[in-house]
């Protein structure tokens, strides 16, 4: 293969690996945006996502296959019973938290974390779920390069959603409500917003985008596991910082720039597959250090 | 009273019960008993689970430091035992060095790493910190997986156990000792630190930073320090624990063992030093007694870390101070 074959190869693996990184940053940006909590269960998440997309799947399948429609019901289904489970956790865990210290917030979310990691641990018995899906192999051929109508698929799927949730929170009267309370949570209940609901509203669809990711994910690479949320939440909240925490357009950028970074940068000389998570962890750090304001984030007074 | 009062905020509620020096003393000598003969009642492999406690007291408590003293939640504390099991790994094996000679060389590589990686972070929020050292922790444990020099997956093994004036720490019982007097160093260097200028500085970066700064208190220097600190112990604990073991690979310092160090720090009561030791204790003897319960003891631990966090978030044994008795 010659230089531009390996180079738009690299550029498909990266939009598709993007799309999926974009989708779990979302979640985390709203969340973030709305209650200034890092939701570290949000990874965990997007693996019961795929877990719950891959139980819907297997009952569904007789009624209408196990194809990209099946998938596709399957995903829909997922993300609203995992939509709600985000809002369980909101009002049990987090809600009775918001004022407390940062720390024990912080360590709140890491025990719900571990409770949807652990209880996934015990049901699978720590194996890996192959995914019943059964999508076809097809592709298109443009030269040497070779796209499959999976992955047009996943990432047309992924865009639209994207573009559902910026055309909900730019135009609806509750996205509206969504960005005031993100900006002042006291001044928009004067202003008679129900910010609870606001709050659940959010958590919903963050976890939703992550649940449909996790399903995605599990349909394309055919196969679940426990832990498989623990590395991607990493992933997602560097795509996040790096477009700019709290930024939605933010998440989405950083999920591509992310997901580009790595299949490129697995390319570099002495960069080899076995180094891509440090690569990412590095961007993460030097992101972090050089401009935490991200991309398209604003610039933050910290109080705490 | 004519002595000093023990401080509320290193000793938890042990203040309000060993309230004189003679109830201390007694206290103290129980203890130090109960250690001396608990291999010689227990038998062997009672012997090895109480060293593995022990190791934890250690980490435990150099991870309070960070999380309970300093307020700073680290979730990559693995990352500063792995430096300290793998440089002396490396320093004894492919260098020839000694133990002793390795075990400064440690804490040295451990104190660089805690600056390297405390520098530019500790000026963030607190909730990215977190997410960086989490990142920091994965980043040194794919460096040992992929490294030649620290063999790959498979990790290094046959290194020696040390020496000691002639003495030849190598049986499961001298293990056991010598991690008893590391335990009881790392009790005392902790409550010493807890009643310095440089504890009392912690605790006020903890309560509000913001007041702490205008108190004159440089917080990036104080929370560094605090850092630094917590890495010289987790790299003095891994040290032992590459000496105790022989051999030691990457799984030994994954994001799990992060977390269940974090957990002794917290399920026990944060802060607080009986509280840390007991987590530290409940981490290793709860998963031996909960055997049957397979994978379920950790999803149990789980949920039991965020039932404390919801109903009690002073941890199992928390203070009976004036300040703080709530959180």
């Amino acid at each position: 293969m010659g230089f531009i074959d390996i180079f738009s190869q690299q550029l498909v693996n990266g939009i598709v690996l993007g799309s999926f990184y974009a989708l779990v940053a979302l979640g985390y940006t709203m969340v973030f945006g709305v209650v200034k909590l890092l939701n570290f269960a949000h990874g965990d998440l997007y693996m019961v996502g795929g877990f719950a997309g891959f139980l819907i799947l297997s009952f569904l399948s007789p009624f209408i296959g196990p194809g990209w429609f099946g998938v596709a019901v399957s995903m829909v289904f997922a993300m609203i019973a995992v939509g709600i489970l985000g809002v369980v956790i909101e009002r049990v865990a987090y809600a009775p938290m918001l004022s407390a210290p940062r720390l024990s917030i912080l360590i709140t979310a890491l025990a719900v974390s571990l409770v949807l990691q652990n209880g996934m641990l015990t049901i699978t018995k720590g194996q890996y779920v192959p995914f019943g899906s059964a999508l076809g192999f097809g592709g298109v051929n443009l030269g040497s390069l070779f796209i499959s109508y999976n992955q047009m698929i996943l990432v047309g799927v992924s865009i639209a959603l994207m573009a559902g949730l910026e055309i909900f929170v730019s135009r609806t009267q509750y996205g509206r409500a969504m960005r005031a309370v993100s900006v002042d949570k006291d001044m928009s209940r004067l202003l008679g917003i129900n910010v609870n609901r606001v709050i659940a509203g959010t958590f919903f669809l963050g976890t939703g985008l992550a649940a449909a990711a996790g399903t995605m994910a599990g349909a394309y690479y055919g196969s679940l596991w426990y832990f498989m949320g623990f590395l991607i939440g990493l992933k997602a909240f560097t795509a996040a910082v790096i477009g700019g925490i709290g930024s939605i357009p933010g998440a989405m950028l950083g999920g591509l720039i992310l997901g580009l970074l790595e299949s490129f940068g697995t390319q570099l000389p002495g960069v080899g597959s076995e180094w891509k998570d440090v690569f990412s962890f590095s961007v993460l750090i030097l992101v972090l250090v050089f401009k935490p304001t991200g991309l398209l984030g604003k610039p933050e007074q910290e109080r705490m | 009273m004519p002595d000093t009062p023990i401080r509320p905020s290193a000793w938890g509620g042990l203040t309000t019960i060993l309230d004189t020096p003679l109830k201390r003393q007694v206290a103290i000598a129980v203890i130090l008993m109960a250690m001396i003969v608990a291999p010689l009642l227990f038998g062997q492999y009672a012997t090895v689970i109480l060293t593995n406690a022990l190791l934890y007291v250690v980490l435990a408590l150099g991870l309070n430091i960070v999380v309970g003293y300093a307020g700073l939640l680290d979730l990559g504390f693995a990352a500063f035992f792995a430096v300290g099991a793998y440089t002396v790994g490396i320093a004894t094996l492919n260098f020839g060095l000694n133990f002793w000679l390795a075990l400064p060389l440690a804490v040295f590589f451990a104190i660089i790493a805690g600056i390297i990686i405390g520098t530019p972070t500790l000026r963030l929020r607190s909730d990215y910190l977190a997410i960086v050292t989490l990142g920091f922790g994965e980043i040194v444990r794919l460096a040992a997986r992929n490294l030649r020099e620290t063999g790959g997956a498979s990790g290094l093994s046959g290194i020696e156990s040390p020496w000691l004036f002639g003495w030849h720490i190598s049986t499961p019982l001298d293990f056991y000792y010598v991690f008893c007097v590391l335990a009881i160093i790392a009790v005392v260097v902790s409550v010493r630190l807890a009643n310095s200028r440089l504890g009392r500085a912690w605790l006020y970066v903890r309560h509000d930073e913001d007041a702490a700064e205008a108190m004159g208190i440089d917080r990036v220097k104080v929370k560094l320090a605090a850092y630094v600190v917590g890495a010289v112990y987790g790299a003095i604990g891994g040290a032992f624990f590459a000496a105790n073991l022989g051999a030691i690979s990457p799984n030994s310092f994954s994001f799990q063992q992060s977390v269940l160090i974090l957990m002794a720090v917290i399920l026990g009561g944060m802060g607080k030093i009986p509280g840390v030791i007991l987590g530290a204790f409940i981490v290793i003897l709860a998963p031996e007694l909960l055997r049957d319960f397979g994978d379920l003891r950790l999803f149990i631990f789980a949920v039991g870390l965020l039932l404390i966090m919801l109903f009690r978030p002073s941890g199992i044994w928390p203070a009976k101070s004036r300040t703080g008795a709530r959180r």
